[in-house]
């Protein structure tokens, strides 16, 4: 493999790991927060993918991009209202069973709207535009991707760390009783982590399905999955970790594809978490965790 | 209710059960529909009894079960598909010369398919079962993709045929031999809860330091949890098998496990009774009673909207989402079936509709 190819297939890994990386902090955040896996996430992936080919088909995809965002953020927060908060004091597995539950409705109700036929995405123009850069050539979108998807951390990060609304997360986050008896306002802040995890999934769906061109009911289950294992990679709870695990992620299946083991590509994502589980439970950022009796 | 009573009512009911079975295998033509249906739920009670053995009993939120099952099912198809079709089978790559040859009686190729999946479990639980709630499950989860994924990659051709998948397999023999086998899986299960490990399994559910200050080796009472309920779910993947005649990777891909979750949901985490009748009517609503949703519908001349293929199972997941947040215990919680919960059950109905009287005037 020469040198260049070998450039081609990490821009592409970097391209995919970008993508991940944003439905990755979704995840983590989630985790957080709530302590929940939410199964649901790849879902509203998927179904931001519709509403792109939607809007754009009739409204043009100027109008068509801020719309999906809009209507994705509206899903996941409706998404939490109806099937998270009612059970904020049930057990754990009820509200990880819960998430499943929605995944496998939204599933079934995209299937039932849209049939499971591969619907094509609408083509951006300007994004699929060909480049060339000292030998590599890739369109618009694998090079946006990353630079996007680093910009969007760090503002995400300054949001963490220097507001109002991201202090109560993180004190959230910290001690779900204590900052309620501190007077944090606990739904307001998981309805704002929930709108923050969806519009970067939004986002993260326009750059993942611009290069795969067709969506169907079940394309977010996978990444959806995936991205989860991003997170817990990266420790989860740790919107850098999960940046960091989506790159992992995304490039090590992209070279897997690449040295003709793509049979085995998925696989491996899992085999990467079973380590890493074994070894460093809390993932390369996480906190250790003390357990109280 | 007397003991007597009891045991009259039960051996009533086992007979009329048994009475139905008969029925319906003499009448196999008439009853097609109905037969599939019970064959389906009974394959899928033993692999939800044996999940909530995990989930429902121990506490551990294991979401493997797809894996094993496909571990299971394979091994049975490998050494139960007859010498004589087997070139027929693996007609594009060949097969390999190790197994070419090795052909087991069906019953003892469907027991080494539930200890192949249990041999697995031993081998990755040790590690695994170290894991926190939610990272068990989705490690579990990611244990079932790999397993999934190497059954279907080229290198394994000669084995499992890759993505071709497996034909011809053995089929059961009838409607009967199902139920049998299910209830004998089950019944095994059940003696199992009911022993002093079953006990120590619901200790360790509840609270699992309490369970190791009681003296409960947690890893080994864990470990004998996840063998045990991998065993029967590779029991009941050799079920499938049998059931389906061919498979392939795709048919346990994760939605399988999740399939077999919301039955065991449905019926309440905790209650191996739940479990068989959630596992009864999921299949038959799926299968047949919510069918009319998929057709296209006319009330008087009027075609009512929204009924076309794919409505089915909508409707059939908000029934979940309903049971999930508002009937969280399913339909049993952790309790069994009795004759005197179900006299209760009858009794209660008219107080039912009084206490509602008098919150009125209240």
């Amino acid at each position: 493999m020469s040198l260049n190819v070998f450039l081609q297939h990490c821009l592409t890994g970097i391209s995919l790991g970008g993508a991940y990386a944003l439905i990755a902090i979704g995840y983590t955040m989630v985790y957080g927060i709530l302590r929940l896996i939410n199964f649901a996430h790849g879902e509203i992936f998927m179904i931001a993918g519709y509403f792109m080919i939607f809007a754009t088909a009739n409204l043009g995809w100027a109008v068509g991009i801020p719309l999906t965002l809009v209507a994705t953020v509206a899903l996941g927060v409706v998404v939490e209202k109806l099937a998270y908060k009612p059970l904020r004091e049930a057990p754990r597995m009820s509200i990880m069973i819960s998430a499943i539950g929605v995944s496998y409705l939204l599933q079934n109700l995209t299937t039932y709207l849209f049939t499971a036929l591969p619907k094509p995405y609408p083509e951006i123009p300007f994004l699929k535009q060909i480049y060339n850069i000292g030998g590599l050539s890739a369109s618009l979108v694998t090079f946006i991707t990353p630079i996007l998807t680093i910009l969007l951390v760090i503002l995400l990060v300054y949001i963490i760390n220097h507001t109002k609304v991201g202090m109560a997360m993180r004190a959230v986050s910290k001690d779900f009783e204590t900052s309620r008896l501190m007077g944090i306002k606990i739904n307001k802040v998981i309805s704002t982590t929930f709108v923050i995890g969806s519009l970067l999934a939004a986002v993260g769906s326009i750059l993942y399905f611009t290069d795969r061109m067709s969506v169907t009911p079940f394309s977010g289950t996978l990444p959806g999955l995936k991205c989860f294992v991003a997170a817990v990679i990266g420790g989860i709870g740790s919107v850098p970790g999960a940046v960091v695990g989506g790159f992992i992620i995304g490039i090590c299946e992209t070279m897997m594809i690449a040295f003709g083991y793509s049979t085995f590509s998925d696989a491996f994502t899992f085999v990467l978490l079973i380590i890493m589980l074994l070894f460093r439970p809390t993932g390369i950022f996480g906190e250790k965790q003390i357990d109280k009796v | 209710m007397k003991k007597t009573t009891k045991i009259i009512l039960t051996i009533i009911a086992v007979a009329a059960f048994l009475g139905i079975l008969f029925f319906l295998q003499s009448n196999e033509r008439d009853y097609g529909m109905a037969i599939t249906i019970i064959e389906k739920s009974a394959i899928y009670a033993v692999v939800a009894v044996s999940m909530n053995l995990l989930n429902g009993f121990t506490g551990l939120f294991s979401l493997g079960q797809a894996g094993f099952m496909a571990i299971g099912a394979y091994t049975f198809s490998i050494l139960a598909i007859p010498v004589a079709s087997r070139p027929s089978v693996y007609y594009a790559t060949g097969i390999n010369p190790v197994i070419a040859g090795a052909e087991l009686p069906i019953p003892l190729a469907m027991i080494a398919g539930g200890l192949v999946a249990a041999l697995f479990a031993a081998i990755i639980g040790f590690p695994i079962l170290r894991l926190k709630s939610d990272y068990l499950a989705i490690a579990t989860l990611g244990f079932s993709e790999i397993i999934r994924a190497i059954i279907a990659s080229p290198q394994m051709n000669t084995i499992t045929n890759g993505s071709f998948g497996l034909k011809k397999i053995p089929e059961f023999s009838g409607l009967i031999v199902v139920i049998l086998v299910a209830a004998i899986c089950i019944a095994i299960m059940v003696l199992l809860i009911n022993s002093t490990f079953g006990r120590a399994f619901k200790a360790i559910r509840e609270d699992e330091i309490a369970a190791e200050a009681m003296g409960i080796n947690l890893l080994r009472h864990k470990q004998t949890a996840f063998i045990i309920s991998s065993f029967f779910a590779g029991i009941g993947g050799a079920m499938l098998a049998r059931f389906m005649r061919s498979i392939d990777s795709n048919t346990f891909k994760i939605a399988l496990t999740y399939d077999i979750l919301l039955i065991v949901v449905i019926g309440g985490m905790g209650s191996v009774t739940g479990s068989i009748i959630a596992s009864f009517l999921v299949t038959a609503s799926k299968e047949q009673w919510l069918r009319f949703f998929d057709q296209p519908l006319t009330i008087a001349g009027v075609n009512i909207p929204f009924f076309k293929t794919g409505l089915r199972m909508v409707v059939f997941s908000i029934l979940l989402m309903v049971v999930v947040l508002f009937f969280r215990r399913g339909i049993m919680g952790q309790n069994e079936f009795s004759w005197d919960g179900l006299v209760r059950i009858i009794k209660r109905i008219p107080t039912l509709f009084k206490r509602k009287k008098k919150e009125d005037v209240a």
